[in-house]
């Protein structure tokens, strides 16, 4: 292939608006595009899948904790782990569905089951928590049935099915939670793919970051010590896991900069806030509650601002064509690789 | 047991989707040294296929004014009109001021137009730098120019100027991220090695948009479901060529079988070079590139990203096994987390 057309291309220091923070080595944004338009279409999911992104990982850490309290123990943070991975789950399918071009068609999606569509797969995994989690959360009702006849039974059957259920779920919580960084990853969504190896480790944290929160705010004070172990495990694993993100090279630009940069940050920051209160609090409820808030918020905060750094990079050409351009210069075509 | 190369690398993708004797893979060449813009392909496209109107607004891109591929056009003409040197030939414009055909100010407002294509995300804006840097073409350094070209230098430092016309199209792709991404089974191969969306099926999910690398596949506002190019299924089965192709007056659109078009590619591309056209070169018709080869290919006569297409693509579903090696550490490093946190000491 000849050289000779090859577009001189303007040299531009190209990092979008300033921003202070780290220097990041980004390549100058000089590159050729068709009037500037976008190679990508930009994700058409709305801010239901991100809203799904914190919800589905709040039902997943709760059903996690939810089991951790039934094994321990603990039956006040277990009611409340219980009650918020179901009211999490539904929520999540209440967006899915929503998020729909077709929502009267969602059972379409369990005509096949593909591996290689982390969507199918989710909803598998969804199908499998989804009711697992109802039982566990509706066998807490089991205190205000009558002491006898047929209610009766089943307010004796309930706690063992109820247990059953919790661990069921528990054991469906972690895919829950994971699968959803490939969701996003198996993408040509340039910031969402080449994050592959962070974002389950990201959502993971933020998960179960999100679901300490909900048990600090809500369960008994007396119970809540294993949730900060918990948060700090969490914000190890998101900080830890998520380390990279930024470092990508160009694409990893959306992550430090712009709406979506500030976003990221603002869960970081959260995050540490919310588990360092969780730490160094013994006894005030209100500490906790605080922590709790700022632990929830977290997770929101990084959700929406991952989301957005995808849709950030598909809008811009530069983020597509920068990357594969510079492949391109440096090793030749694909091919072959 | 799936082929070694189903997610990655050469494959011949109607057997590796199960047909038994599946008949030999069709496709497109588009050649578009010898496109004229007439647009015929996208009207013809519309007409058989049903389509809707796509907007009808100026958009500032040329002669282009449908945007982009999308739910509503199944084919797309690009133009770009790029001063360039004529360097075998007396300067056609002698004496009359010649330029970029755009000035960067005017690309950068003409990056803010867009159209109600009827579908989402159909035609986003651009990116008003990007368009400006585009708008001057290869010989464009950065300026904005108040005057002429040649005023400064001479009339021999003066620029021809040329179009490039584009018919563009769905892929088809070997690996198709779209299909594979696809929860429903909407999206299927054919028997011909096509891809083609059943929109019976199809719920709306979005999931084949941001899967596509070439930002093909769209969704129609109005029924939510996605659509694009089916290399007119309907008309392959009765052995009838595709609308636009048939359409096509110069045969820039070329359908047939994908090995023949490969080696009718190849001796077009070297007739062209022995002529004095060193830029031609193919697009997508590499069985090793990233997609494994395109089904619809291109001759382009500029670098991809000119047309607005990706200059390397990689079908992200090369790296599944991987993220979802990582999604199992992560869910594992979240399960033992919990454990370890319940275990510890009660205070």
């Amino acid at each position: 292939m000849t050289d000779t057309t090859r577009p001189d291309r303007q040299r531009q220091a190209g990092r979008g608006r300033g921003h202070g923070g780290e220097q990041l080595t980004v390549p100058p944004a000089d590159f050729s595009s068709y009037y500037g338009r976008p190679v990508l279409k930009p994700p058409v999911w709305k801010h239901d899948i991100a809203g799904y992104l914190f919800t589905g990982g709040l039902a997943a850490g709760s059903a996690l904790i939810g089991a951790g309290a039934q094994l321990t123990g603990r039956p006040g943070l277990r009611t409340v782990s219980r009650w918020t991975a179901l009211g999490g789950v539904a929520a999540s399918t209440y967006l899915l569905v929503h998020d729909l071009g077709r929502p009267a068609r969602f059972h379409h999606m369990l005509r096949v089951a593909k591996l290689t569509s982390p969507m199918s797969v989710g909803t598998w995994i969804l199908a499998a928590f989804g009711p697992m989690a109802g039982v566990a959360a509706v066998a807490e009702l089991a205190p205000l049935l009558p002491q006898h006849g047929a209610l009766g039974l089943a307010r004796r059957l309930a706690p063992p099915v109820g247990d059953i259920a919790g661990l069921a779920a528990a054991a469906t919580a972690p895919a829950l939670a994971t699968y959803t960084g490939v969701l996003l990853a198996d993408t040509a969504v340039p910031s969402w793919h080449d994050a592959y190896p962070s974002l389950p480790f990201v959502f993971a944290g933020s998960a179960l970051a999100a679901a300490s929160g909900v048990g600090l705010i809500a369960a008994p004070a007396a119970e809540t010590a294993p949730l900060r172990r918990l948060a700090v495990a969490a914000a190890t694993i998101e900080l830890v896991g998520g380390r990279r993100m930024e470092r990508l090279g160009v694409t990893g630009e959306p992550y430090a900069h712009g709406r979506s940069g500030r976003l990221v940050r603002a869960g970081r920051a959260l995050l540490a806030v919310g588990t360092v209160a969780a730490l160094v609090n013994r006894r005030s409820r209100i500490l906790s509650a605080i922590s709790g808030a700022a632990l929830v918020a977290s997770s929101v905060a990084t959700r929406f601002g991952v989301f957005e750094a995808g849709r950030v990079s598909a809008r811009d050409p530069k983020y597509t064509v920068l990357p594969q351009r510079e492949r391109l210069d440096q090793h030749g075509p694909t091919a072959g690789r | 047991m799936p082929h070694a190369n189903s997610l990655y690398g050469p494959l011949d993708p109607a057997p590796d989707a199960g047909y038994v004797d599946a008949p030999p893979r069709m496709g497109f060449f588009t050649d578009t040294s010898v496109c004229i813009g007439c647009k015929a392909c996208e009207v013809a496209c519309k007409e058989w296929n049903l389509v809707p109107e796509s907007g009808r607004d100026l958009l500032g891109m040329s002669y282009d004014n449908t945007g982009a591929l999308t739910a509503n056009s199944w084919r797309h003409v690009a133009f770009v009109e790029q001063p360039r040197p004529a360097g075998w030939a007396t300067p056609a414009f002698l004496d009359t001021p010649d330029g970029p055909p755009v000035s960067p100010a005017t690309a950068e407002v003409a990056a803010h137009t867009s159209t109600d294509t009827g579908t989402y995300p159909g035609l986003p804006s651009g990116s008003p730098g990007a368009a400006a840097r585009m708008s001057g073409g290869s010989e464009f350094l950065g300026m904005p120019g108040a005057h002429p070209p040649g005023r400064g230098s001479g009339a021999e430092g003066r620029t021809d100027f040329r179009w490039l016309m584009m018919s563009d199209v769905c892929k088809h792709c070997t690996h198709a991220a779209c299909l594979d991404v696809c929860p429903t089974g909407s999206l299927f191969r054919t028997e011909f090695g096509t891809v083609v969306v059943q929109e019976d099926i199809c719920n709306g999910c979005g999931y084949c948009i941001s899967a596509c690398p070439y930002g093909v596949i769209d969704q129609r506002k109005d029924d939510g479901r996605a659509w694009k190019c089916t290399l007119c299924y309907d008309r392959l089965g009765v052995g009838m060529t595709p609308a636009c192709a048939q359409a096509c007056p110069t045969e820039s659109i070329q359908y047939g079988e994908l090995e023949e078009l490969r080696e009718r590619a190849a001796a077009r591309v070297a007739t062209l070079h022995e002529r004095g056209v060193p830029e031609a070169r193919l697009y997508g018709h590499d069985p090793d590139d990233g997609v494994g080869g395109d089904g619809a290919f291109f001759l382009l006569l500029d670098e991809p990203e000119v047309y607005g297409l990706p200059p390397d693509p990689v079908v992200t579903t090369r790296d599944l096994p991987a993220m979802w090696k990582r999604a199992g550490l992560a869910a594992m490093t979240m399960a033992a987390a919990t454990a370890v946190a319940f275990l510890g000491r009660r205070p």
